[in-house]
């Protein structure tokens, strides 16, 4: 087969041609290209290949700090040189990338003799990128008093309400205890060890991401049941089918809904106008836990 | 939106804007003291950092340009390449510009994607008539979505292309001149792609015309690192890790005293991060600079008259 490049034209098939070479593994350079003193265009060729590779890993691991901690900057990074290969970002905009990265993660952990023992790293993935895609969603206006008190002199039509979500908020779940996991890791000084004493990663745990006034992304820790009330209000569900939801949920724990409903007022993660979807959708947890 | 003027004399200079910065750059935005930034003029962000629906790199921009003028750079839409500009990223720009109100726009003489993947690189094209008339029809393009003037930078070059039948002084002449397009001249990009490719940096400097040195409307000035190729010759890589590199400082003044205007200048730093206060001193030395060789003002005309027919 010719080369597309042999040929002179700059087209379509040379560009593709160049893709393949600067993300699949090896040392190959396109022809047509020369270098000024007779060096090898091959090696000249790696500087962008490079760009390319590490930019894209750069990214990841911007997206993903805690996950290349627990694994490790090498284990991270043959990681993440193998996603970027097979998953490349489908347009320049980097904040939305690596959604892909938690699934695949799944995949990989049943096939890596030296992931098995960490089948929670899919989830790990997803819990980091939710936080980039809260920080990143839309802003919306925080219900007003107004609005409250009139569903609130209502009573009898509450079940029947349903307030808007934030799209800077999501629940996050998984079938394991990775939320205090990623806690752990988060401390002043990343040379201290983290200390892990006490955790039992085999326990599910459930966590609600909102953005606060200040711009940052926080974290709650949720019981199933209201994960599962969260999760109703958060897919656009009136307020009576989300606590039948949460009633319902395997495992269904009390929590308090007052305590819960102040939590979601304080932090305006109700909102006026019901949008008709949820920007930041809720992710399936990467386990079997029923969502 | 703050807006500047480029008064006789005074040159604006600006920075890239970086997160590890933002927390003393709002602190002086208070009002409670002066610091380093009240030095610039602008800030230059990544068009494609802050294509965010809401929350914190929304909320930079709006406390930025209360007091600051804003470049937007874009390093996305793939201007050079063979295939069709990206319509869904058009539109992300047009929505960006029409909210941060920046007063430059600007891209890369590159492309960076293929096939619905994004490479996340500035690569290079040949330059030649059929690549020429692509990327003017691509300027057009994006000049009558923005409905604005797009400056268009020169790019760092580590290989060359046998189909290329121009020099890259000739392949912008007649683009500016086609498209009526503005340019941002990296001057490091220029030092880096002479040294790798055997040539005089002063090539592309020197030769853009008087007319097309009025088309002139940002300066690039950043740092790079030395490797070797595979026979020993230095091959710069363009890092934006390290201070601006003398060469290229001799390189800037050399050009500011050809620019018929004071030209904006930013001084770009994406590794290694220094403190404010060092990029911000960078980009005070190079208002100076170029204030200082406009002040000997020498117009030479270009030492090879671009024809349109080239």
């Amino acid at each position: 087969m010719t080369d597309p490049t042999t040929i002179g034209a700059f087209d379509a098939p040379t560009t593709a041609h160049w893709a393949d070479l600067l993300l699949e593994p090896g040392d190959c350079a396109p022809a047509g290209l020369r270098s000024w003193n007779g060096s090898d265009p091959a090696q000249r060729f790696a500087v962008h290949r490079n760009n390319v590779l590490a930019g894209l890993c750069d990214a990841l691991a911007e997206t993903f700090p805690v996950l290349r901690e627990v694994v490790g900057a090498d284990c991270f990074g043959a990681l993440a040189l193998a996603f970027v290969r097979q998953h490349p970002p489908r347009h320049p905009v980097l904040a939305d990338w690596g959604e892909d990265f938690g699934p695949w993660l799944d995949h990989i952990v049943t096939r890596s003799s030296d992931l098995a023992a960490l089948p929670w790293l899919g989830d790990l993935a997803r819990l980091e990128q939710l936080r980039q895609r809260c920080c990143h969603a839309a802003d919306a206006s925080a219900l007003s008093p107004q609005t409250l008190a009139g569903r609130l002199a209502e009573p009898a039509r509450l079940p029947h309400w349903r307030p808007g979500w934030h799209p800077a908020a999501a629940v996050w779940r998984s079938r394991w205890a990775v939320l205090s996991l990623w806690t752990a890791h988060q401390r002043q000084d990343p040379s201290q060890p983290v200390s892990l004493a006490g955790l039992d990663i085999h326990r599910p745990e459930a966590a609600l991401l909102l953005r606060s006034a200040a711009d940052e992304v926080l974290l709650w820790p949720l019981s199933a049941s209201a994960a599962a009330f969260c999760a109703a209000l958060a897919s656009g569900a009136p307020f009576g089918e989300a606590q039948r939801l949460s009633l319902a949920e395997p495992g269904a724990d009390s929590f308090d809904l007052v305590e819960l409903l102040t939590l979601l007022l304080r932090h305006g993660v109700l909102v006026e106008a019901p949008p008709t979807r949820p920007s930041v959708p809720t992710p399936a947890p990467g386990g079997s836990l029923p969502c | 939106m703050t807006s500047i003027a480029t008064t006789p004399g005074a040159t604006p200079v600006g920075i890239g804007l970086k997160a590890q910065h933002l927390a003393e750059i709002f602190a002086e935005g208070a009002g409670s003291r002066s610091g380093p930034a009240d030095a610039l003029a602008f800030f230059e962000v990544h068009a494609e950092n802050h294509m965010v629906a809401g929350g914190p790199r929304r909320r930079w921009l709006e406390r930025l340009r209360g007091r600051w003028a804003l470049s937007v750079h874009g390093v996305g839409l793939s201007i050079g390449g063979p295939g069709p500009l990206d319509e869904a990223h058009l539109q992300r720009l047009v929505e960006l510009l029409a909210w941060a109100e920046p007063q430059w726009f600007s891209e890369h003489l590159a492309w960076s994607s293929h096939g619905g993947a994004f490479l996340n690189d500035l690569l290079p094209l040949p330059y030649n008539r059929s690549t020429l008339q692509r990327v003017c029809s691509h300027i057009d393009q994006v000049q009558e979505r923005l409905g604005r003037r797009l400056l268009l930078e020169n790019p760092s070059r580590y290989v060359e292309f046998s189909a290329g039948t121009m020099d890259e002084a000739t392949f912008l002449t007649l683009l500016q001149r086609r498209t009526g397009c503005g340019l941002l001249v990296d001057v490091n990009n220029a030092y880096v792609s002479a040294v790798n490719t055997g040539g005089d940096a002063w090539e592309l400097l020197g030769a853009l015309p008087t007319d097309v040195l009025a088309a002139v409307g940002e300066i690039h000035l950043a740092g790079h690192h030395a490797e070797a190729d595979s026979l020993g010759a230095p091959l710069l890589i363009d890092s934006h890790s390290a201070p601006v590199a003398d060469p290229v400082w001799a390189l800037y003044e050399r050009f500011a005293a050809r620019l018929p205007q004071p030209v904006p200048t930013l001084i770009e730093r994406d590794q290694q991060i220094p403190p404010l206060a060092s990029l911000v001193a960078e980009a005070t030395r190079a208002g100076r600079a170029q204030a200082r060789a406009q002040q000997a003002l020498v117009h030479r005309p270009a030492t090879e008259p671009i024809e349109a027919a080239a």
